[in-house]
């Protein structure tokens, strides 16, 4: 089911979170909310679940079309991950994902066999089969994410939105479990929304990505188009190191540092080349950094293979010609 | 030594404080404590289950535990309502509201029960309306369950505000999104998971309910077999210099500090283990 955003503003009090904001959520994407701390992803979210109203006015949420914005968060069938998953402490993992169903009123509940089955059913599809009777406490952080996403799926729900899923993870769970939840996506094909900080998972994760800054929406893309095309300042230097370069003119050109070319001084070719003498080598690692001043006195950080390195024999104090072409961001 | 927590005293200054912490126990606690008794037992069994079984004493006791059995449930009531209102919403005048909460803390008992006599009694604000419907609030039942309920009021709200406070509203929320009403949120997800904060408030109300003496003392009128409650009756037997008689009853007001504090650890024990891990 596809989520359509029409100009939707929040403010608390004097604090504009979200501006007018507008954004289509194919059916069966996977979209990532991407920014920092207070950029308003989180409420977006939130406003898309229905446990926070946008302000009065033109704003529209639709689900397949539908507007939902008088439709409470219960009704919605949208399933919603929490960051810090917000797990039922007193109850077991089979009550948790059981939940959803067991507060359906009496006729459309399914009875108790048929819960059982689907809580078995849901601990297959997250990986966690005997799981059933532990409590929260007593899980690893991954496991009790993968209930709360269980929980979040028993409902059948339409669409499906999760706040910094991998946050409050360490790095080696995370990477798993974003691998992980990419090609559960896949199988299950649900459209889905999350919040992210990262954007190294927002890269690796998304089908879209949504950069958001200051209460809007920076720039809408695929994960290529973002990196590769960046529309703003505020992208490029979000999404990853990135070199800024003053030109005469007084405008900032932006480099990446695995788009320059490093050649031998002696291939200099004045026309389209820069000299530039290496200050450090950072070679530990596939990826040798190198810190170099170019001719004009500015600084670079330029990414080579480990191969070329040792192929051009670089040491600390060398000349090299540089040859890279910079973008110019309005 | 082979290791020392740094942050530990040296010996002698660890058993100068333990012996300096049980020795002002012993003085104000257990003394009193000890004392109650022996002055109950003073002069023999038989006149202390006499003093028990006295009619006045009986009737006490009954008032006593009608006034707790009304405003304790009543308190519990508002308490939770008061902590969910204050902790799940934000509201214009919601630190005033939590300073009023704080009251009856704050305010000494004796004006708690002169508000009362002020406001029904029968020169009081109310008093014509009262009387013409023969109502009768001070000197009565009613003027005692009211000073009672008012005095315990923050018991249980008080309890449960830092505890709902430090939960946060995201496990509440997770039920919103997978279709729960209030009424299932408030059953299945909120209340276990303060069940023993609850409890807890519940129980210091209930000891509050029961030994409040200075609201009650001025609403009650003192009347013997009527209107005295427990600790009333045991100042009124106090000041006929029957001592031995006022002694036994306190030594059920005694009894009742005692099991409320073994109750007490009972509840910390498991609301302990249950909370392991978290």
């Amino acid at each position: 089911m596809s989520i359509s955003i029409h100009s939707i503003s929040k403010t608390f009090g004097s604090y504009k979170a979200l501006e007018d904001v507008s954004l289509e959520v194919p059916n069966g994407s996977l979209t990532a909310l991407l920014g920092p701390s207070g950029s308003g992803k989180t409420t977006l979210l939130r406003i898309v679940a229905g446990l926070e109203f946008a302000d009065d006015g033109p704003g529209k949420i639709l689900f397949h079309g539908e507007n939902v914005v008088d439709v409470p968060a219960g009704k919605r069938h949208v399933g919603f991950v929490f960051q810090h998953y917000a797990l039922f402490k007193h109850m077991t993992v089979a009550e948790n994902i059981a939940f959803g169903l067991s507060v359906l009123p009496r006729r459309e509940r399914p009875n108790a066999e048929e819960i059982t089955h689907r809580v078995h059913e849901l601990l297959g599809l997250v990986k966690l089969d005997g799981l059933d009777k532990r409590r929260p406490h007593e899980l690893s952080g991954g496991q009790r994410q993968r209930v709360a996403l269980a929980r979040a799926l028993a409902i059948k729900p339409k669409v499906l939105l999760l706040d910094e899923p991998f946050g409050a993870l360490d790095a080696q769970v995370r990477k798993d479990l974003r691998r992980w939840l990419r090609s559960f996506h896949d199988e299950i094909g649900l459209t889905t929304l999350f919040v992210t900080h990262d954007q190294e998972e927002a890269l690796e994760l998304a089908d879209q990505v949504v950069v958001m800054r200051n209460a809007r929406i920076e720039q809408v893309g695929s994960p290529q188009e973002i990196f590769d095309r960046p529309r703003t300042p505020f992208v490029y230097e979000f999404l990853g190191n990135v070199n800024k370069l003053q030109q005469p003119s007084g405008k900032v050109q932006y480099i990446r540092p695995h788009e320059i070319e490093v050649k031998f001084a002696a291939e200099f070719d004045p026309r389209e080349d820069r000299l530039a003498v290496v200050q450090h080598l950072f070679s530990a690692g596939p990826i040798a950094a190198l810190s170099v001043r170019l001719d004009d006195g500015q600084f670079l950080e330029v990414e080579i293979s480990r191969k070329q390195l040792d192929e051009l024999a670089l040491s600390e104090g060398d000349q090299l010609a540089l040859h890279f072409a910079a973008d110019l961001v309005p | 030594m082979a290791y020392q927590d740094v942050t530990n005293e040296s010996k002698p200054v660890r058993y100068l404080l333990i012996a300096a912490t049980f020795g002002v126990l012993a003085l104000f606690l257990f003394l009193p404590l000890a004392a109650v008794f022996i002055e109950a037992l003073r002069k023999g069994w038989e006149i202390f289950f006499a003093s028990l079984r006295d009619e006045a004493a009986l009737s006490a006791v009954k008032l006593t535990l009608l006034a707790a059995a009304v405003s304790v449930p009543l308190n519990t009531l508002f308490g939770v309502a008061a902590a969910w209102l204050v902790t799940k919403f934000r509201f214009k005048g919601r630190a005033f509201l939590m300073s009023l909460i704080d009251l009856p803390f704050a305010v000494s008992p004796v004006i708690a029960g002169l508000v009362w006599v002020l406001l029904f009694s029968s020169h009081g604000w109310f008093g014509d309306f009262l009387q013409r419907h023969d109502i009768k609030i001070i000197f009565a039942l009613p003027g005692i369950i009211i000073a009672t309920v008012f005095i315990t009021f923050p018991f249980v709200a008080r309890e449960l505000i830092p505890l709902m406070e430090s939960q946060g509203a995201d496990q509440e929320e997770a039920a919103v999104t997978l279709g729960a009403s209030g009424w299932s949120i408030f059953w299945r997800v909120t209340l276990p998971n303060i069940k023993w904060g609850l409890l807890y408030g519940v129980l210091l109300c209930n000891a509050r309910a029961m030994g409040e003496f200075g609201a009650v003392s001025v609403v009650s009128g003192h009347i013997r077999g009527e209107t005295n409650t427990l600790p009333l009756h045991i100042e009124v037997l106090y000041n006929e210099y029957q001592f031995s008689a006022a002694f036994a009853c306190a030594t059920l007001l005694a009894l009742l500090a005692i099991l409320t504090l073994g109750i007490k650890s009972l509840i910390e024990h498991f609301s302990g283990q249950s909370s392991h891990g978290h």
